[in-house]
């Protein structure tokens, strides 16, 4: 699959990913690697230029009731007049019935709702403006919405960029939980909080190398760790060219070597 | 209460708070999804159907209501996927609509006072049958937005999550710029063309920072909207002014004042108490 916003600047080529049941897959690169690009392709926001995508076997857009997403961007809107629990609860427009007329009654969700939110710790914030919210409280908030979906696979653009150590700690365990029955994609800088937790990684840097759960328990995981985010790929690739270092797993998704 | 003797009066005092119970739903949707220069544009563009109902001779209302209409749907669709960068393109109908209103004057025979009042409202004037219409349009438009009160919250706050939520993002943008349209016909009535924005937009731009949710933002500029108009229409009663203008300048001058007070209490030192 390629894709470019302008037709001209090639922002992603030659992608070929497939995002596995229950795969939790941390996805890693440079600044301007395509990683929110890739995201938003899955998410059906924004069409392949070549090549195409598949979504549960639908093409995106079509089932998008069964993603979740959490946006990079949590400061759109900020002097919105509406509560944390209310961004919440548009996590339960249009899963069932007809123009959005939710199929869970408004009690239902309410309080699911506010029990996403208990579970994030953010509580006691549910009637807050979301412009009166911390960055990462906000983030939260976003987390929350897209839970909310109950979703089968769910799509994190940096979830934790603004949440504190220990806030960051209790949601990657969350996200474990729920890997139990839903597929998880985070996009993160933070290789290392997040390396006791995923299963796989995906470094995008315009082009992608996967590498599955049997591969990074090996070498590369270790070469990986030794480098700063923006080294890893440069490293991967190097990684993959040494003899024995993780070429043989590369079946069913890959990118170039 | 000897102002309401006059039975003008009382279909002043009718259509102003109609209008004000509209202005604030509908201002409040503007103000958050900063559709203002498009409602901008609707209003002037409106002219074209002033113009239409009289040279065809025309009833003025369902001719402005139509001819809005058509402008603003064609404003919702070259707006649709670039809202920032359309204005140039907003901007052209507004003036197109306005000069086509006014050839078409030029062309009708005979000299029409009455135009003025469109440009700058009459209120005063705004016989029973209008009133009627008013009302219905009115309650029509308070009656979807409450049916649809989720679905606009969401395409106003994220449209992204809204579209990927399933909802018709771009049927709900569509209704709610016609919606706009009927608003800015009925506003028409009481300030005149010109001044349709600042009714619109004004009471809502206080409420913004206040209110936690949509519903108390829509309530709150209503009411606010409503002491706007009831003391405009009372300025202008007493001391015979414009009545649209009178209201403007109500509105306009709360506006400022508590833009004001609100700049100097932030920049008083906290900690001190302020001397008085
Ligand atoms: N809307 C857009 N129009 C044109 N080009 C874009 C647009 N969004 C992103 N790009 C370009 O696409 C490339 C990839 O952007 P993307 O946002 O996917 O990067 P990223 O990997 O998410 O980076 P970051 O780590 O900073 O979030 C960048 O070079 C960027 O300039
Ligand atoms: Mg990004």
């Amino acid at each position: 699959m390629d894709f470019s916003y302008n037709g001209e600047d090639v922002v992603l080529s030659d992608i070929n990913l497939t995002i596995r049941e229950h795969d939790f897959m941390a996805v890693i690169g440079p600044n301007g690697g395509g990683k929110s690009t890739l995201i938003r392709l899955v998410l059906g926001l924004l069409k392949p230029d070549k090549g195409q995508i598949r979504v549960l076997g639908e093409r995106p857009g079509k089932l998008t009731q069964a993603l979740g997403y959490v946006p990079q961007n949590v400061h759109i809107n900020d002097h919105f007049p509406i509560t944390a629990l209310d961004v919440v609860l548009m996590g339960c427009l249009g899963t069932g019935g007809h123009l959005g007329q939710s199929r869970r009654t408004r009690k239902e969700c309410e309080k699911d709702g506010l029990a996403t939110l208990e579970r994030l710790g953010m509580a006691e914030h549910a009637h807050k403006k979301i412009g009166e919210l911390s960055g990462g409280q906000r983030q939260r908030v976003f987390i929350a919405r897209a839970l909310m979906t109950r979703p089968r696979l769910l799509l994190l653009d940096e979830p934790t960029a603004g949440i504190d150590s220990g806030g960051r700690a209790d949601f990657l365990n969350l996200l474990k939980t729920l890997n139990k029955d839903v597929a998880i994609v985070v996009v993160t800088h933070d290789l290392f909080a997040v390396s006791g937790y995923v299963k796989s990684v995906a470094c995008v840097n315009h082009r992608l190398h996967y590498h599955s759960q049997e591969e990074i328990e090996g070498q590369t995981l270790e070469t990986m760790y030794a480098c700063t985010v923006e080294d890893v790929c440069r490293v991967q690739v190097l990684a993959q060219g040494l003899p024995g270092a993780g070429l043989k797993k590369r079946g069913d998704a890959d990118g170039n070597p | 209460m000897e102002i309401l003797k006059y039975e003008f009066m009382r279909h002043a005092l009718a259509a102003g708070l109609l209008t004000s119970i509209i202005c604030g739903i509908m201002g409040t949707l503007v103000v958050v999804n900063r559709i203002v220069f498009l409602s901008g544009g609707i209003a002037h563009a409106a002219y074209g159907g002033i113009g239409m109902a009289f040279y065809f001779n025309w009833p003025v209302i369902p001719s402005t209501m139509g001819f809005s209409l058509g402008a603003s749907l064609v404003m919702a669709a070259v707006t649709l996927n670039n809202r920032q960068r359309a204005d140039t393109v907003i901007g052209v109908i507004w003036a197109v609509g306005m000069a086509f209103g006014i050839i078409l004057v030029d062309l009708t025979p005979g000299y029409n006072v009455d135009l003025m009042s469109y440009l700058f409202g009459s209120i005063l004037t705004v016989p029973g049958s209008d009133l009627i219409i008013m009302g219905v349009i009115g309650a029509l438009i308070l009656f979807l937005v409450v049916f649809f009160y989720k679905e606009l919250m969401a395409i106003s706050y994220d449209e992204e999550f809204a579209g990927l939520r399933g909802l018709p993002v771009r049927g709900i943008y569509f209704f709610l710029i016609a919606m706009l349209g009927f608003t800015v016909v009925m506003v028409i009535q009481v300030v005149g063309l010109i001044m349709v924005i600042a009714l619109l937009t004004i009471p809502p731009f206080m409420m913004e920072k206040y209110a936690r949710s949509l519903g108390t933002m829509m309530a709150g500029s209503s009411l606010l909207g409503a002491c706007f108009t009831m003391a405009g229409l009372y300025l202008s009663y007493r001391f015979d002014l414009t009545s649209g203008a009178a209201i403007i300048m109500v509105a306009g001058t709360v506006f400022l004042v508590t833009l004001g007070v609100e700049k100097i209490w932030s920049f008083m030192p906290r900690t001190v108490q302020p001397e008085n």
